[in-house]
């Protein structure tokens, strides 16, 4: 759902270099690349408590900290994690129209969530694909709060913007407020709450999975919403940016150094282990929500009356089912990466994977993909090519590791 | 005094020692691991080993230091390719392994691809390949030769590139062809640059 090319980038600073011409480029690109970087407020925050600083989306991003990725990564999931999210996008779209005008570009039941609630949801094209994955709130019937990739920002920004004029030209009372103001933490893990609940007076036991609320942590006000992107327990907080290294730094002390501070590649590790897409790998302006599995993020009444971008594929799709699925695969050998051919026993090419790796948690090579309708069923033998030799493998639901939102009982 | 205070006595002795030696480390170390004169980025579960390797080879210790801080550990007797591979030679054979500045680049190493024995090997072209959590590396052989035999505890431990000695982390062992080929190599000297000039970027 978040983040953007992570495995490229990956690949890109861990792949060592053995010919010397390849070293002069990558000294070049570095050489003026860094200086045109962007820095969260954090920044210095990282590089203080060791955080190894890589490019990625424009920004200068901490890849890991001086524990491997396999520690944090097994780490989040015993104790938590603090990520630094700040390069990614959020906004408010306020008005009286903000939820109809929404609705023209998302596939969720926006009319339909509770004040203080929110969702994943898809900005379609006018194929029906993706444009990116979003967390959308509705905060009030005239505040929908939303953040979008960091990979993405430039064009999902120009996207609302254009139909934002266009709305507007008709009549409707929508506008944006996009906030540079503000960093987002993301705190996650089984520590994340009640760490959390010593840096406010509002009983967080009563906020649940998906919900939302604007409060007062640490001294100053937040926008807090129970989600993330790791499978686990915990929260997105969005604090006003002089205010970050402080609440950082009050988070870490207050957990007495469990939580750790986490990179970007633990982050992707912990995202694939909960079966959740990387727009980029995973989601792509072809895929659509529907290929991707996720149906159940269109609104019932918007799969009856369609009015976002791309409804009549989207919907044509939900009557005859897609073509093709996004499914989950364990396998054998090297771990199966972006772009690794799927093969039935056979020998016949059924697909691809989008997204793999080794699984922290697991201690197993698990990975993600597409595959044609009809050999997508859960157990499914398959083999999967890596540099050229096949490898055994097996289609699997999704997620790998069980997730543990914090939901009603 | 108890045996946990002992054993960090003797931890801080001996990491006094290492540091009192004519080359020093450079650079902060991890908070994880009680030894600084290692590379950093291993899980805790390895110090005691690493501890004591690195209190048995101080003497062959040549540090070079990245200036992120980290430091690599670069031995005197073996040789090195560009492409960060290390070869000991012992008449015509030899044995390769990863460096540790390799290894401490690449990160956790989950999968290691291993070549047939019986297989032949050029210098400069890729035998094999390491996976770390985040990319896949070719190993390149640093000198030609027919692979003889091959590291089967790494399909079990791919960790171990990147917690044991040198002389355990060995990939293959190689008849060589050309033991000529050797002088193409860097000495323990000439890697150490080599890496200080590899970390400035």
């Amino acid at each position: 759902m978040r983040g953007g090319s992570l495995w490229q980038l990956g690949q890109s600073i861990t792949r060592r270099l053995a010919q010397t011409d390849k070293k002069a480029v990558s000294r070049r690109c570095f050489a003026s690349g860094a200086a045109d970087l962007k820095k969260t407020a954090l920044y210095d925050f990282h590089v203080a408590h060791g955080g190894k600083m890589v490019p990625f989306a424009g920004w200068s991003m901490p890849i890991q900290y001086k524990d491997s990725i396999i520690d944090s990564t097994v780490n989040c999931r015993v104790n938590g994690s603090l990520f630094d999210v700040a390069h990614m996008c959020g906004l408010s779209l306020k008005g009286k129209d903000c939820v109809p005008f929404l609705e023209t570009l998302v596939v969720a039941d926006v009319a339909g969530l509770a004040p203080g609630t929110g969702s994943l949801t898809v900005f379609t094209n006018e194929k029906g694909g993706a444009i990116d994955d979003s967390v959308i709130t509705k905060v009030t019937d005239e505040h929908i709060y939303l953040v979008v990739n960091a990979g993405c920002r430039d064009k999902d920004l120009a996207h609302i913007e254009e139909h934002m004029k266009a709305f507007k030209s008709k009549g409707g009372d929508v506008s944006w407020h996009i906030h540079d103001e503000r960093s987002l933490l993301a705190l996650q893990g089984p520590l994340a709450a009640p760490v959390l609940q010593h840096l406010t007076k509002e009983d967080l036991s009563k906020l649940y999975f998906g919900q939302f609320q604007i409060l007062d942590i640490n001294g100053s006000t937040c926008f807090l919403t129970r989600t993330g992107y790791t499978g686990e327990d915990g929260f997105e907080i969005s604090v006003p940016s002089e205010h970050a290294v402080d609440l950082a730094k009050a988070i870490l002390e207050k957990s007495e150094g469990k939580v750790r501070l986490t990179g970007l590649g633990a982050r992707d590790s912990l995202r694939l282990e909960a079966g959740l897409c990387l727009y980029g790998n995973d989601m792509e302006q072809h895929i659509t929500p529907v290929e991707a599995g996720l149906t159940w993020a269109i609104g019932k009444r918007r799969r009856a009356e369609g009015g976002f971008l791309g409804a009549d594929v989207i919907l044509k799709q939900l009557q005859d089912g897609p073509t093709i699925r996004r499914v989950g695969f364990f396998s054998s050998g090297p771990p199966a990466r972006s772009h690794s051919e799927v093969h039935d026993e056979n020998g016949d090419k059924i697909g691809e994977i989008t997204s793999g790796g080794f699984s922290p948690n697991l201690k197993k090579n698990v990975a993600m993909g597409y595959v044609k309708s009809g050999q997508h069923k859960n157990g499914t033998k398959v083999k999967i090519l890596v540099r050229g030799k096949p490898y055994e493998g097996n289609i699997t639901k999704m997620p790998f590791v069980a997730t543990k939102y914090y939901k009603p009982s | 005094m108890s045996t946990t205070n002992r054993v960090a006595q003797k931890k801080r002795r001996t990491h006094q020692t290492i540091l009192s030696q004519e080359y020093k480390p450079i650079g902060e170390c991890s908070t994880l691991c009680n030894c600084c004169c290692v590379s950093v980025q291993r899980s805790h579960e390895n110090n005691a080993a690493r501890f004591l390797w690195a209190s048995k080879v101080a003497s062959h210790l040549r540090i070079s230091v990245s200036q992120r801080g980290f430091s690599s550990v670069v031995l005197k007797d073996l040789k090195y390719a560009e492409s960060h591979e290390w070869v000991k030679t012992d008449g015509n054979k030899a044995t390769f392994g990863i460096t540790d500045h390799a290894q401490d680049h690449l990160g956790d190493v989950v999968y290691v691809e291993l070549p047939d024995v019986g297989r032949s090997v050029t210098q400069g072209e890729s035998f094999g390949a390491v996976e770390s959590v985040k990319a896949t590396s070719d190993i390149n052989s640093p000198i030609s030769g027919t692979v003889v035999e091959v590291n089967e505890g790494l399909t079990e431990s791919p960790g171990l590139v990147n917690t044991s000695p040198y002389e355990e982390r060995w990939i293959i062992k190689v008849e060589l062809s050309d033991a000529g080929e050797a002088h193409k190599l860097m000495d323990s000297d000439k890697y150490s640059k080599f890496c200080e000039e590899d970390a400035k970027h």
